[in-house]
């Protein structure tokens, strides 16, 4: 079957010509608004799911006037599905320890942070060894940046950025108000670079290779390539990085059993798509955007159990602090609890739509702003399957 | 001076007596205890000049870290969706029977406690379940008992 998939090797690509040490060296010879233009013009966007540019993010960062700055290398990865940052921490850990101490000299930040879900701590030790080899790498070339850890205690909601904040600063993972952005106030209030594991390692890459080998790859939209972590009905379940802006069709043929009806793209929080929008949904910034997770189901799956799954999460992991998420979650769980049981009729489920639009708008993080993704996407789709 | 008290004294010269260490605080306690006791979040209240109500509040938001007995070995078997596929219910059947506790329990002789958690991360190899720190993918029942079984003879 005719496949435009393609599968790129820039990750976790391992040769003495990218060593992250080297990849530093070099880089740090040039001056910090050169290495923006470079992330700007590669067109890197963030890959922990926002999608914000790289290259800006680190610009209004270094444009901010601060005495002491941080940069943040968010490993919380609690979205379901994802596991690929995981990977990229236990196999290529220095190149995003490199990604970081470029992003430092360049936005003039002293310390680093790798905030990392408690659920990977058995990574911490292995982890540690080769941080400390890093830093001590940094002293020697006169660097004045140093990398810690931070370890997660289990909270999905501690992956959005000022909850993470929040999270380093001792206290409840609460997100907070925007603005200000993490740029101006970030960890201790301080200016803060935040980006994925990902997006770090893309970071060192493409000061590795330059920016013309990266947005070569891809769309105009969705420049590069990028992780995917796909799981579910499929034979070959794994972590594998291609260039995005493929449709939905392609992947399935080559990731799916042949009996594929749908793919979660996006996690928990994304968007569901059925089989008959496969050949017109893009993966990339301009169809589905995704951090990567890619859950496959086949014809034998309840989308009624999935939808049940997703809002049980959400419901357990809504941190409780705006009432539109709070209660929103439980009402939605309990709702399509209620239309399956007989107890509400059908019709119940498009005031349950509704409700998730007031989600939308009145909920205070991207937690409860974007329940309604798997929400409607699964109801239009599986109606059905809800109700009887 | 009791033990828990030793051990907060210790954390908080660690790493240092501000607000920022509260975290790494509680997590050095549940590593040693296993959960946070009364007598725990007072003496690092105390410790790190805050409310006993602040650290309690914190504490509480968070999934590790329990603010209720646990035992000597915590198992979090994932049930999210694609672990739920895979067969997690089996998993947590086996175990379950096995240590006659149900998920949230704690056996008497309190070696384990039995707990579900949202998605691990190793959804390519599901079903999975932590036990402390160390992560068990690709189960079947059968070979999580085994594991347990290693854990029991501890
Ligand atoms: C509920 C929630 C959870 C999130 N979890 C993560 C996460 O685990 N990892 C991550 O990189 N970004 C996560 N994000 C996105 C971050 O807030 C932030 O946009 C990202 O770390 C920025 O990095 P990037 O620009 O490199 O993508 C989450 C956002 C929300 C709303
Ligand atoms: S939307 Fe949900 S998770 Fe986000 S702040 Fe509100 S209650 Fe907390
Ligand atoms: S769903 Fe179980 S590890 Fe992700």
């Amino acid at each position: 079957m005719e496949n435009n998939l393609k599968k790129v090797d820039i990750i976790f690509e391992d040769s003495d010509k990218c060593a992250p040490l080297k990849v530093l060296e070099k880089t740090l010879k040039r001056t910090a608004d050169d290495i923006i233009l470079d992330l700007i013009d590669s067109g890197l966007k963030g890959r922990g799911g926002a999608g914000f540019p790289t290259g800006l993010k680190w610009k209004f960062t270094r444009n901010e006037t601060s005495d002491v700055k941080y940069v943040i290398c968010n490993a919380d990865e609690g979205e379901p599905g994802t596991f690929k940052d995981r990977e990229i921490l236990d196999r290529v850990p220095e190149k995003i320890f490199t990604g970081m101490a470029i992003c430092g000299y360049v936005v003039g930040a002293k310390e680093g942070y790798i905030y990392l879900r408690g659920e990977y701590n058995f990574l911490l030790k292995g982890l540690l060894k080769k941080l400390s080899d890093f830093n001590a790498a940094l002293k020697k070339l006169n660097v004045d940046f140093q990398i810690y850890f931070k370890s997660g205690s289990g909270a999905y909601v501690c992956g959005e950025e000022s909850a993470l904040f929040e999270s380093m600063e001792g206290k409840r993972g609460e997100p907070r108000n925007k603005p200000p952005y993490p740029t101006v106030a970030g960890y201790n209030s301080k200016p803060t670079v935040i980006n994925n594991v990902e997006t770090l390692v893309y970071t060192t890459m493409i000061c590795h290779m330059g920016p013309e080998k990266f947005k070569a790859l891809g769309t105009s939209d969705s420049r590069g390539s990028k992780v995917f972590s796909v799981s579910g009905d499929t034979p070959i379940p794994g972590i594998y990085e291609l260039e995005l802006g493929m449709p939905l069709h392609d992947f399935v043929n080559e990731f799916g059993d042949g009996d594929t009806k749908a793919v979660q793209v996006g996690g928990a929080s994304g968007h569901c798509v059925p089989r008959k929008k496969f050949n017109d949904t893009i993966i990339g910034f301009e169809g589905i955007p995704t951090g990567g997770s890619m859950m496959i189901f086949n014809s034998s799956r309840s989308m009624y159990n999935v939808l049940h799954d997703y809002l049980e999460f959400f419901a357990e992991e809504s941190c409780g602090q705006c009432t539109p998420c709070r209660v929103g979650c439980q009402q939605l769980l309990k709702g399509i609890e209620a239309v399956k049981r007989g107890e509400r009729p059908p019709a119940y489920l498009d005031d349950l739509k509704k409700l998730t639009g007031t989600m939308k708008i009145a909920a205070k993080c991207g937690l409860g702003q974007s329940v309604g993704n798997p929400f409607n996407s699964i109801i239009d789709n599986f109606r059905e399957e809800i109700i009887y | 001076m009791s033990t828990t008290e030793a051990l907060v004294k210790e954390l908080v010269e660690k790493n240092g007596r501000t607000r920022n260490s509260l975290m790494p605080v509680l997590q050095g306690i549940v590593q040693q205890e296993h959960f946070l006791s009364e007598e725990a979040l007072i003496c690092v209240a105390k410790e790190l000049d805050l409310s006993a109500a602040d650290v309690y509040g914190t504490a509480s938001f968070y999934t590790f870290l329990d603010t209720v007995p646990r035992g000597k070995n915590i198992i979090r078997v994932c049930k999210t969706i694609t672990c739920h596929m895979k067969g997690k219910d089996e998993v947590i059947k086996a175990i379950s029977n096995a240590l006659k506790i149900k998920v949230g329990e704690t056996t008497h002789d309190n070696k384990f406690t039995l707990l579900s958690a949202n998605c691990l991360g190793w959804c390519h190899k599901g079903p999975v379940m932590l036990i402390n720190d160390e992560v068990f993918p690709e189960l079947t029942p059968q070979k999580a008992l085994e594991i347990v079984e290693e854990y029991a003879k501890k």
